[in-house]
């Protein structure tokens, strides 16, 4: 009534004014990204992974390609199936992370890029010769034994398959065994 | 001629350096300017027209590319004041600080493809932005941007500037029917609705300011304020505001090209430079109202310590800042909503306006020679009462005047038209 | 007077004529507009086919379907837990409530109970998305009436902050996936906690801000209030639900009337409009994110360490039967209904979007206000093309 509304609203703008701006300018500054950020480009562990194709299997759009053959062996599984064609197609991907929910031996992790734009559609297609040579980021995004190494993807760096660490604990189980070198208590939890 | 160039300092430095000394040209007597007296003119006698025409030529051209030097500078500088009033950092890739979009702006319209629709009138068409661009730089010919630098000190120039800005609505207008499309109509035709409705109480407001100043010159209305008419008129001053930001569309009175209503209004199907040319003059508008409150209501060029120059660009920034800060701030008025306002709300009170600052002359100014004088103290006592009257006379209309109105009752001969297919 | 578009009425100008005998005798007649698919305030691809009288509206078409994925048949072939990531999809910008309609389904169909930390987390994440989506509407309302994105963009840097606790979550912004059939899917990060806090401190302060720049406003109140008013009778014969719902004088809210979860837990008030006006629907989703707050309040206090996940296989096989569960999602009553046949995927998945259904009085709403009107009605209905054309 009387303006008084619009007065107020405007004293609100005017302290606005001399807020600093929430936005960046984004190529120089980066906002902080939380290391379960689920991105991009994936992270695969050869040495684990034995060819089983769970994360195929569990993929809702099907883009997960693998052909194997029997003669393998993994460092960390014994015998396993050797990889041939491990193709993810994240032109189509909505980076859900099922795929890494369903691998029984952590040999695939989500990424933590997301600055992954091409030029063409097959150039979106990561291969297994991708896979092999990229640098090992792992999102900690389902893997709560990074978590419990208070591992950073973007600070810390690539990541070899050792170091990764095994969850011993099935997924669908409820209770979590307490994972090796893992926090148990820290100031924020309720 | 010479009544012309009477105190114009813009035009008679060039004026005299060619026609200077002709025997028929006074400004130019000797002594004009120290260190230039004896000095004959370039042309021969007889040929001052010739001097007069280069000279508005050359004052028109500087006047006008400097003001649009600053009406791209002001586009960067709205944008980037409303990205601070949103909390974001605005326009900032292109240049240092950004400074440079503009120019970006303008090489991205320049080279985009200039469509004209099928069911376009053609020639209304392409005729709408130049005359909306005209309209809106003729207003610099009466403006006094400093002291002695004006193009023209007409003794009607209120009255033309008030002309030549209701020449807009018919820009628009044509924009709007010629575009041969629905929204586009929709906002040329609110366009006529709400333009000249402004027109009114524009003009009332103004008639206050012409009763204290006494002449409608702009610069002779400069003169007179020994005071602000800011303090003396403040209701005017509102009505002014409230009448130009609905006369530029600039929000909250945007209702000719409301974006979430009718896409862009009457320029939906401009593209181009042609575009480009209705951004220019919309913008620009701002600055040119800006200039015209500031020499109306808020001493025009007048101030201490700085230059006259500098003052006036000053208070020309700060009225552009309100309306940038109102802009970001307020949601945008109904097209229903915006006609009452003007004939219920503003053309009652420019009314009383008039009447209590004619009684006030009355009863206050002593007579002297065709006007009347005002003693400081009543100056003080008149800027008193009308910033009471304009308090007071404000919160009863808002109590009396509702702008609400009721949906109104469609037929149900309409209604029934999903029902029956 | 038969007009081109086959319309057999009275020109408009009758009524004129009527309140003002021998004034108008200028011919008009009705414009059809299309308002949409591409609109600035469609809210998406929503397309309006409107018959105008000058500004007044005579009548109105609703046209969708431009967005249509085929959700409903999609789900079908995927398997329980696939079928989570479809439902982020349908209303994208209140995926959480989404995710958590369905489990609820799921977990009913498939006789599971989540942990109580689960829940918790849950509920927690719920409310914080009810918040983001109100923010969303609040601001895009407020664009719909013109001010320029202003109060857009405060709305949206808050919207960021409950964005991040997401992304401390699990690990996405918009499409979250965070719920599982039978719980959450991993417990929330140490560093959740203390940001969740800072949030809970911050969050009042804004909502101040927002009610000092908009509810009194004049402009605003002006022109939303007593227009397009929703009286409850008319709201509960269209089914209509949540905030719209409320907003018309009805105090039904599932979280009171049909607690979930646990919300028989916590205390909350069920803010009610009076008018159902175009400005109580707008006021009460500001009064909504208080409550909200208090809820996620009550649930960190409350909430104790756990377990996050009931045991279940990982390929689900619900028995045969059918499960129907619902939530008081953002914008109203969601609804899952889930027909399983006793295989990995349902058998059937139906879905019941409270925009969808909230959008069916929009032509009763708007006939005979004016253009302006429309547009903001439609945006105080906050509609999301995703969960209407699915």
């Amino acid at each position: 009534m009387y303006g008084l509304g619009i007065l107020s609203g405007m004293v609100v703008t005017l302290k606005n004014f001399f807020r600093k701006p929430f936005t960046v300018s984004y190529p120089e500054q980066r906002l902080p990204q939380h290391p379960r950020f689920r991105g991009e480009e994936f992270t695969w562990y050869e040495e684990r992974c034995t060819g089983c194709a769970s994360c195929a299997k569990f993929c809702p759009l099907g883009i997960i390609r693998i052909v194997t053959h029997p003669g393998g062996t993994t460092p960390a599984e014994g015998d396993s199936y050797a990889i041939d064609v491990f193709d993810i197609d994240i032109a189509r991907c909505m980076f859900c992370g099922l795929c890494v929910e369903a691998c029984p031996y952590d040999a695939l992790f989500m990424g933590s890029g997301f600055e992954e734009a091409k030029y063409r559609r097959r150039d979106l297609v990561i291969s297994v010769e991708r896979l092999r040579a990229a640098e090992k980021r792992p999102s900690t995004w389902y893997r709560p034994q990074l978590e419990g190494q208070a591992y950073d993807p973007r600070r810390d760096g690539s990541l070899p398959w050792q170091k990764a660490g095994r969850e011993p604990w099935p997924y669908h189980l409820p209770q979590r065994p307490q994972a090796e070198g893992e926090k148990t208590t820290g100031e924020g939890t309720p | 001629m010479n009544a012309f160039l009477a105190g114009n300092s813009l035009m008679r430095g060039l004026y005299c350096w060619l026609a200077a000394n002709q025997g028929n040209a006074q400004e130019c007597s000797p002594g004009w300017q120290p260190g230039m007296a004896a000095r004959d003119g370039l042309l021969p006698a007889g040929w001052e027209w010739l001097a007069f025409a280069v000279t508005a030529s050359v004052a028109a051209f500087l006047v006008l590319n400097l003001f649009l030097l600053l009406a791209m500078f002001y586009t960067y500088l709205e944008r980037r004041l409303i990205g601070r009033f949103q909390v974001r950092i605005g326009p900032n890739r292109t240049g240092p600080w950004g400074l440079l979009q503009p120019v970006a702006d303008a090489i991205k319209l320049l080279t985009k493809e200039s469509i004209i629709p099928d069911g376009a009138d053609r020639w209304l068409f392409n005729l709408a932005p130049i005359a909306m661009v005209v309209t809106m730089f003729m207003v610099l010919a009466v403006l006094p941007f400093g002291e002695g630098t004006f193009i023209a000190d007409i003794n009607v120039g209120l009255l033309f500037l008030i002309a030549v800005t209701s020449v807009n609505a018919l820009a628009v207008f044509m924009a709007g029917v010629a575009s041969g499309n629905r929204y586009a109509m929709f906002g040329g035709v609110r366009a006529v609705a709400q333009l000249i409705s402004y027109e009114v109480p524009m003009v009332l407001s103004v008639v206050g300011v012409l009763l204290l100043a006494g002449s409608l010159s702009l610069v002779d209305i400069v003169n007179a304020q020994r005071v602000p008419f800011l303090l003396l008129q403040p209701l005017g001053f509102f009505i002014f505001v409230v009448g130009a930001s609905a006369e530029m569309n600039r929000p909250p009175f945007d209702t000719l090209e409301a974006e979430s209503e009718i896409v862009a209004g009457y320029h939906t199907e401009y593209s181009g430079m042609k575009f480009g040319y209705f951004w220019l003059a919309e913008y620009s508008a701002v600055l040119t109202t800006s200039g015209v409150i500031a020499t109306l209501f808020l001493n025009g060029w007048q101030g201490p310590l700085l230059p006259s120059h500098v003052w006036f660009l000053l208070k020309v920034f700060g009225l552009a800042f309100v309306f940038i800060w109102v802009r970001s701030t307020l949601p945008r008025v109904r097209i229903d909503q915006t006609m009452a306002f003007a004939w219920k709300f503003l053309l009652p009170l420019g009314l009383l306006n008039i009447f209590v600052t004619a009684a006030e002359i009355l009863v206050l100014g002593q007579p002297q020679g065709e006007g009347r004088v005002f003693s400081t103290g009543g100056l003080w006592l008149m800027a008193g009462i009308n910033v009471t009257v304009t308090i007071g006379s404000v919160a009863v209309f808002s109590r009396l005047v509702s702008l609400r109105t009721p949906a109104l009752p469609v037929p149900a001969a309409h209604l029934s038209r999903v029902e029956a297919r | 007077m038969t007009t081109g578009l086959g319309l057999s009425a009275a020109p408009p100008g009758e009524r004129y004529k009527r309140l003002l005998p021998g004034a108008m005798s200028m011919r008009s007649e009705p414009v059809t507009v299309n308002v949409g698919p591409q609109h600035p305030s469609t809210h998406g691809v929503f397309r309006l086919r409107v018959t105008f009288d000058g500004e007044i509206i005579l009548d109105v078409e609703p046209i969708f379907g431009y967005l249509h994925r085929g959700s409903e048949k999609l789900a079908e072939e995927r398997t329980y837990t696939q079928v989570i990531t479809l439902t982020d999809r349908l209303d994208y910008v209140a995926s959480m409530t989404n995710n958590q309609a369905y489990v609820l389904a799921a977990e009913k169909l498939a006789g599971l109970r989540p942990p109580e930390r689960a829940m918790y987390l849950r509920v927690i994440a719920a409310e914080l998305q009810r918040i983001a989506s109100h923010l969303m509407a609040t601001g895009f309302l407020l664009n719909d009436l013109g001010a320029f994105a202003t109060p857009l963009m405060y709305c949206f840097r808050e919207r960021e902050k409950i964005l991040d606790l997401f992304e401390m979550l699990c690990g996405a912004r918009i499409t979250l996936s965070y719920m599982r059939v039978g719980g959450v899917f991993q417990d929330a990060p140490e560093d959740f906690w203390p940001a969740l806090r800072k949030f809970l401190k911050e969050m009042p302060g804004y909502i101040d801000e927002y009610e000092a720049l908009l509810v009194e406003n004049e402009i605003l109140v002006t022109r939303t209030r007593g227009v397009s008013v929703l009286t409850v009778d008319h709201a509960l014969n269209a089914s209509v639900t949540g905030p719209m719902l409320r907003a018309s004088g009805f105090p039904w809210d599932l979280r009171v009337v049909d607690p979930y979860e646990v919300y028989d837990r916590v205390r909350f008030d069920v803010p009610v409009g009076k008018a159902g006006d175009n400005y109580d629907r707008f006021k009460i989703r500001l009064d909504e994110m208080r409550q909200s707050l208090r809820i996620v309040e009550q649930c960190v206090e409350q909430i104790e360490p756990g377990p996050v996940r009931a045991e279940s296989p990982a390929l689900l096989r619900p028995p045969a039967g059918d499960a129907y569960a619902r939530i008081e999602g953002p914008k109203g009553e969601l609804g899952f209904y889930l027909v399983s046949d006793g295989s990995i995927a349902p058998y059937r998945f139906k879905l019941r979007a409270p925009s969808f259904i909230n959008l069916t009085v929009l032509r009763d709403l708007v006939i005979g206000w004016k253009l302006a009107d429309m547009i903001v009605t439609l945006g105080s209905i906050d509609i999301n093309m995703g969960e209407v054309d699915r």
